[in-house]
């Protein structure tokens, strides 16, 4: 895979100094592009490995109590006997499905591997600030992920008390969940580490004349994005750390006095606040959800820049507004605690703010769905996912609305609605956006293209099933169908109207998955067979397109130390030849 | 290519990226300490009753004594280098180290106490957060103890190749353990006094 | 190395200041040890013992950790942080004390 091609550019770079051990240049490297690749692949792998873990929900779902035809007996009688899905592993799947996917799949993918990779690169920089901080952050994140998949395979199986491991449920849980526990401090740990680099690298290594506000939009993503990661996970690695007292020494920090399992009291000391998981939880669970989405949202502007050969729209009020949003993203946590007795004050506050933050997001919309306009656009496929992706993230962001106030929250917490609601953000949203990056910078870390033919299917094939997939998901919450029911409903009068579009949601999940083939072969086959892409195949402005070769010179990433002249995206800039400024060009008069 | 700013500070923000870095660590760990202080405050609020002097008072002033005192050999050792005297700062840092141990054996014989009187953290909800605050503080100092022992040892001897950047880790090492120290005068009081 | 000699004296100015607050933290422990022995009313104390400690954790971040002369883009952090924290103590404790009052319910 694209291993073996920086693999090359690494040996061709060393051939005249010091050739370095295969263990040091591809396992433990320290070279920020070969540890964005590692996030890459593994991330990918992980991403892949949730969506199958959904696909299998989706089967007991749409087909609630019949055998999974073939696979379904290799799971075991523990799990699935004689191919019919227990209750329990479908609350382990789900439970895994939303861990990995967040904590293992998306954020590693978007910080670690792109961060990692094109950030160094765009700020004109030799390196991360800290090498081996950063190789560290790669394999803490490694062990945390082996750790998530260990879970699988102890005693009760993985931990099954949802990807919010609310308590008193998750204290009295199975050992899944202190092995998730564990790995979720390992996550945690790898992050800290991952977002004090990447704030140190963008403040002191950017290149001459590279200021903050001529910055790309995708730094400014990760910028925020680190400190939102800096700030808001500790007190979740603290609840960690409570949790796992109150599961291994006895304690019973989110244990309420009085509590009785299966008939029997429960002999522990009481006193304690389950309400207090949720506040430490969603304290960094809601910023978490605006890591998700900025670093797409930055990739999102480089493609769309460079693809309407036009300056991003409003460059001041995007950063503006991302800075914003980050900001306004620790105060709203508590809209997710609605139906757990808070009273009004405090509710009106948390809406408040809710309603507050959408502001921002609109303004960075707003300003993309701008920059289309009187633009020549080039529709290849990175171009594809952006444009899906500005209004399928509107979907996701205007059904929060309701959501976000207490009122009609009443109605929609806890069902269908609030899962296509956070899915139309992140999967037609940040994985569409993810997807559009891994399309545009395929050339610069391998050197070669991806096939148009096969991304092409591969676009149009995902955006249909993502819609079909969660646009029923909408009409489900809204008939009042609730979220992590094993049988999908079935039992309940109200959801029996709507509960035919299980089988149609499960059907576009299997065939999106079928699409996603195309993505990978797609991957592997361009390795060898992509057309040869020059440095800067796309005409692009911002420095990471200015480092001489693709893939980068293994150390120091640039042949000569650019300067910056420009703002980030002088694209058609009047009375010059070319219809791409670079921000190392010089120009008379800038 | 080197990375720029190891040693000398970038000219806009001042400062070298070692010590950008550990204040933003300082930050993160704010952050962590900040959400069990608000656990502390949430269960004592909804507690029915919060027990008061359980604690030994005494032992735990001479180790806040200790703790002070090996937040200012460490900073004598830093200023040490600044001076150019290298056995001085091989004094001091070795002392830090001591105190630190003297620290942790003295919060040993404390937990062996609570230990051998059946005072465990799942007997009551302050014991609970008692132990938790304290076992987190203590792996900070066990922590602390391994960098800066690694600095008194083999890592010392950068200070004959680059002494600038040396004096620079050290500086890097004296922040957290100043930190460590910051937290342990607030636990001191918020635990064993109120 | 020309500045050598004024750097020198500088810090030596600042080793006296680290063992003025040194004394200084060693005093302040033992006024507030001393206070608690006095069993003042619950506010009281917490406020005495709060204020101490606040007053000793600054000198710490002042003068061993040079807070006092250090750079803006570290102070910037810090009180973006410290607003954060404030926040997380603060807005948890609000909503505990918020509870839904159930006045209609018969």
């Amino acid at each position: 895979m694209s291993m073996t091609h920086t693999a090359q550019a690494v040996d061709e770079a060393h051939g005249h100094e010091h050739r370095q051990s295969f263990l040091r240049a591809y396992v433990f490297s320290t070279d920020h592009k070969v540890i964005g690749v590692q996030y890459a692949i593994t991330s990918l792998l992980f991403l892949f490995f949730g969506f199958s873990l959904m696909m299998l929900m989706r089967w007991q779902l749409a087909y609630p109590g019949e055998a999974l035809p073939f696979i379904g007996r290799l799971f075991g009688d523990e799990r699935m006997p004689g191919g019919v899905m227990l209750p329990e592993f479908y609350n382990q799947l789900g439970a895994m499905h939303g861990t990995i996917m967040v904590f293992l799949g998306v954020v590693p993918l978007s910080v670690g591997a792109f961060g990692n990779y094109v950030m160094p690169l765009q700020i004109g920089a030799p390196d991360m600030a800290f090498p081996k901080l950063n190789m560290m952050s790669y394999w803490v994140y490694f062990v945390g992920g082996v750790t998530m998949l260990i879970g699988f395979f102890v005693p009760g199986g993985a931990a099954a008390s949802g990807w919010t491991s609310y308590p008193p449920l998750s204290v009295i849980a199975t050992t899944g969940q202190t092995v998730w526990l564990i790995g979720m401090v390992f996550l945690i740990t790898s992050s800290l580490l991952g977002s004090v680099n990447f704030i140190v690298t963008i403040l002191q290594l950017r290149a001459k004349g590279l200021s903050f506000m001529r910055l790309p939009l995708f730094v400014w993503s990760q910028f925020v994005t680190s400190f939102l990661l800096l700030l808001a996970f500790p007190p979740l690695e603290a609840a960690g750390v409570l949790q796992l007292m109150d599961r291994l020494a006895g304690t019973s920090f989110f244990l309420p006095s009085g509590l009785v399992v299966s008939g029997q009291p429960l002999m522990n000391t009481g006193g304690g606040s389950p309400l207090l998981w949720q506040h430490l939880f969603w304290f960094l669970a809601h910023p978490e959800v605006y890591v998700l989405i900025l670093p797409a949202l930055g990739i999102i502007a480089e493609i769309i820049a460079n693809n309407t050969r036009k300056p991003v729209w409003g460059y001041r009020s995007v950063v503006y507004a991302m800075i914003f949003l980050g900001f306004m993203s620790f105060l709203v946590w508590a809209h997710h605690m609605f139906l757990t007795g808070m009273g009004t004050a405090i509710s009106s506050f948390f809406q408040t703010t809710t309603m507050i933050i959408s502001i921002p997001s609109v303004i960075i919309l707003s300003a993309f769905f701008i920059s289309l306009v009187g633009g020549s656009l080039r529709f290849n496929t990175p171009m594809l996912f952006a444009l899906a992706f500005l209004p399928m993230f509107g979907i996701g962001g205007l059904t929060g609305l309701p959501l976000g106030l207490a009122t009609s929250d009443i109605h929609l917490h806890d069902t269908y609605y609030v899962i296509g609601h956070f899915h139309y953000v992140v999967a037609p949203g940040t994985i569409f956006g993810l997807f559009a990056g891994i399309y545009f910078w395929y050339p610069k870390v391998t050197g070669r293209r991806m096939n148009e033919t096969l991304g092409r299917i591969h676009f149009w094939g995902s955006f249909v099933c993502m819609n079909l997939i969660f646009f029923p998901m909408l009409i489900q919450g809204l008939a009042g169908v609730s979220r992590r029911l094993y049988d999908g409903g079935q039992q309940y009068a109200h959801a029996q109207g709507v509960l035919h579009l299980n089988e149609v949601m499960s059907v576009a999940a299997w065939t999106m998955g079928v699409f996603q083939l195309f993505f990978v072969v797609n991957f592997f086959l361009s390795l060898k067979t992509g057309k040869k892409a020059a440095p800067n195949v796309w005409e692009a402005t911002t420095l990471d397109w200015a480092a001489t070769t693709s893939p980068p010179l293994a150390h120091g990433n640039f042949a000569v130390v650019p300067q910056v002249y420009h703002g980030p995206y002088e694209y058609s800039v009047p009375g010059h030849a070319a219809d791409f400024t670079p921000q190392n060009e010089f120009l008379k008069g800038s | 290519m080197e990375i720029p700013y190891t040693v000398t500070p970038r000219p806009e923000t001042g400062l070298f990226n070692a010590k950008a870095g550990i204040w933003l660590f300082l930050a993160s760990e704010v952050m962590l300490f900040g959400a069990l202080f608000t656990t502390y405050i949430l269960l004592r609020v909804g507690a029915v009753v919060w027990p008061h002097g359980e604690l030994d008072v005494p032992l735990a002033t001479v180790n806040t004594a200790v703790l002070i005192s090996s937040s200012i050999t460490m900073v004598m050792a830093w200023a040490s280098l600044k001076m150019n005297d290298f056995k001085k700062y091989r004094r001091y840092m070795g002392l830090t180290i001591l105190l630190g141990i003297c620290f942790l054996i003295i919060k040993g014989f404390e937990y062996a106490h609570h230990f051998a009187s059946g005072e465990l953290p799942n007997k009551s909800t302050f014991l609970a957060i008692y132990f938790t605050l304290t076992g987190l503080h203590g792996l900070h100092v066990i922590g602390g103890m391994i960098v800066n022992s690694y600095f008194w040892g083999p890592g010392s001897r950068m200070w004959k190749t680059e002494p600038e950047r040396f004096t620079n880790r050290i500086e890097v090492a004296g922040l957290y353990w100043h930190f460590v120290d910051l937290v342990w005068i607030f636990l001191f009081p918020v635990l064993y006094l109120l | 190395m020309e500045a050598t000699n004024t750097h020198d004296i500088d810090i030596k100015k600042h080793v006296r200041t680290y063992v003025l607050v040194f004394v200084s933290l060693l005093a302040l422990t033992l006024v507030t040890v001393t206070v608690s022995y006095l069993h003042l009313e619950m506010r009281a104390a917490i406020f005495v013992a709060l204020t101490i400690a606040t007053v000793k954790g600054s000198l710490v971040a002042c003068y061993f950790m040079h807070l006092i002369s250090e750079k803006r883009l570290i102070y910037s952090t810090l009180i973006l942080t410290a607003f954060f924290f404030v926040v997380l103590m603060w807005l948890p404790l609000f909503a505990h004390s918020n509870p839904i009052i159930y006045k209609n319910v018969p």
